[in-house]
């Protein structure tokens, strides 16, 4: 049994008697996860899905998602749903720096993770994972609302796994992590840097 | 509609001085289209909105088009005599057309309900600076798609009221449409590549190891 955790049984028991027992980190968890604030924008097609998403059918105010926040002060969480060119890229990084502390990043769509279908193209930037750090990444063009709760659930599971204290505790915790990234500029033929280097590194494949 | 003929003929008599050329196009859509000299572009245009018979009032639409320096080959039939006995022979010969940049405006008529009339002007070659007149004077709606094409072939619209860069940022230099843009080098990350994404992704591979000669024993042939 790690540090801060209760017996499951132990819990279950007491549960059984009528006491409640808790954490600390279990409340804050508990809490932080179920009041997940989007930020309120959208860059293409995936955009309409996570509007369906909100809406009455699938509702992601079941999971406590659904106060969009049109200002990245009020906001955890940022979906990047859909195409990000390079004239934009600036401004997602510019917002995502002006959000608070803990924020998580949901990269919603082919387009969003790598460029998807514009991926050669000279305009589009490659994937926001070259400028900022990124949680649950969803496939798809564009995916369909079940997925975006699905990547939903995943955040509140990463969430709930988030330790308070100790060596392995939570990114915004440490004070020597960023929580801002250069914002990139306009060059004369290309974003520049065109990746940031301490967030994203091509991987190396295997050739035969 | 009329003819383009006819509308040839009366625009080189409404302005004078003014050059059309008919520029055919013989594929399957047959839109032919009038090549207009840009000393008289503005003065043709007011004429083809303005004239009661043609009322070319809606300019639906405005683009850009590169040509590279081509080679146009050109067979001809010629009288020969070979071996006494006269004969047809082709021969062909190579005509050098330099480069240039075409603007191609679509017009249609709201009034008359016909269309489209396709003009066209064209510089005198593909360097940095080369210059049009601009139609947004006589359509307001060609503005920002000559904004476009400012930004995406680098054709600079003389008398266009704001001309700026519209889908890059105003720090870009390129011009991306151009055909011989080169777009950067940021392909080091294709885990699926093809064609020529393929070649430029090679370009980023690491370089085989070095092989020492064992591999060879065991490919040998008995």
């Amino acid at each position: 049994m790690s540090e801060g955790q209760i017996d499951e049984g132990l819990r279950s028991e007491l549960q059984r008697q009528g006491v409640w027992v808790t954490s600390m980190q279990e409340l804050y968890n508990w809490g932080r996860k179920n009041s997940i604030w989007p930020l309120q924008f959208g860059l293409a097609c995936c955009a309409i899905e996570m509007i369906a998403t909100a809406a009455s059918r699938y509702d992601i105010a079941r999971f406590g998602g659904e106060v969009f926040r049109p200002s990245p002060r009020q906001a955890d969480l940022m979906i990047v749903a859909g195409t990000v060119t390079k004239k934009m890229a600036p401004q997602i990084v510019r917002l995502y720096n002006q959000m608070p502390d803990p924020k998580y990043v949901i990269s919603m769509g082919a387009c969003a993770i790598s460029g998807g279908p514009f991926k050669q193209g000279y305009n589009v930037l490659k994937g926001i994972d070259r400028y900022i750090p990124v949680d649950v990444y969803i496939p798809g063009c564009p995916p369909r609302p079940e997925a975006l709760l699905h990547a939903f659930m995943e955040l509140q599971r990463k969430i709930d796994d988030q330790k308070l204290t100790g060596a392995n505790k939570a990114q915004h915790l440490e004070p020597a992590q960023p929580s801002e990234f250069p914002v990139p500029a306009f060059g004369e033929h290309d974003l520049e840097p065109p990746a940031n280097p301490d967030v994203f590194q091509a991987p190396k494949l295997e050739r035969v | 509609m009329e003819t383009l003929e006819q509308i040839k003929n009366r625009a080189e008599l409404a302005a004078r001085g003014a050059r059309i050329d008919i520029v055919v196009n013989p594929g399957p859509s047959q839109q032919s289209s009038l090549l207009i000299d840009n000393a008289h572009a503005v003065a043709v245009a007011q004429f083809l909105r303005d004239h009661p018979a043609l009322n070319f009032d809606y300019c639906s639409n405005a683009t850009g088009v590169d040509w590279l320096d081509r080679v146009v080959k050109k067979t001809t039939k010629v009288k020969q005599i070979v071996d006494g006995v006269e004969k047809e022979v082709d021969q062909t010969t190579e005509e050098k057309i330099s480069g240039y940049l075409e603007a191609v405006y679509h017009l249609y008529s709201m009034k008359h309900k016909h269309g489209p009339l396709i003009i066209r002007m064209r510089t005198g070659d593909r360097a940095a600076g080369a210059r049009l007149p601009s139609l947004t004077p006589i359509w307001r709606s060609a503005e920002l798609q000559e904004r476009e094409i400012f930004d995406l072939y680098g054709i600079h619209f003389d008398g266009h009221p704001d001309l700026r860069r519209i889908l890059m940022w105003d720090e870009f230099v390129d011009h991306p449409m151009r055909k011989d843009y080169a777009p950067p080098d940021d392909f080091e990350w294709e885990p699926t590549p093809h064609d020529d994404v393929l070649e430029r992704a090679k370009k980023h591979y690491e370089p085989r190891p070095q092989l020492d000669g064992a591999e060879q024993i065991t490919a040998q042939k008995p």
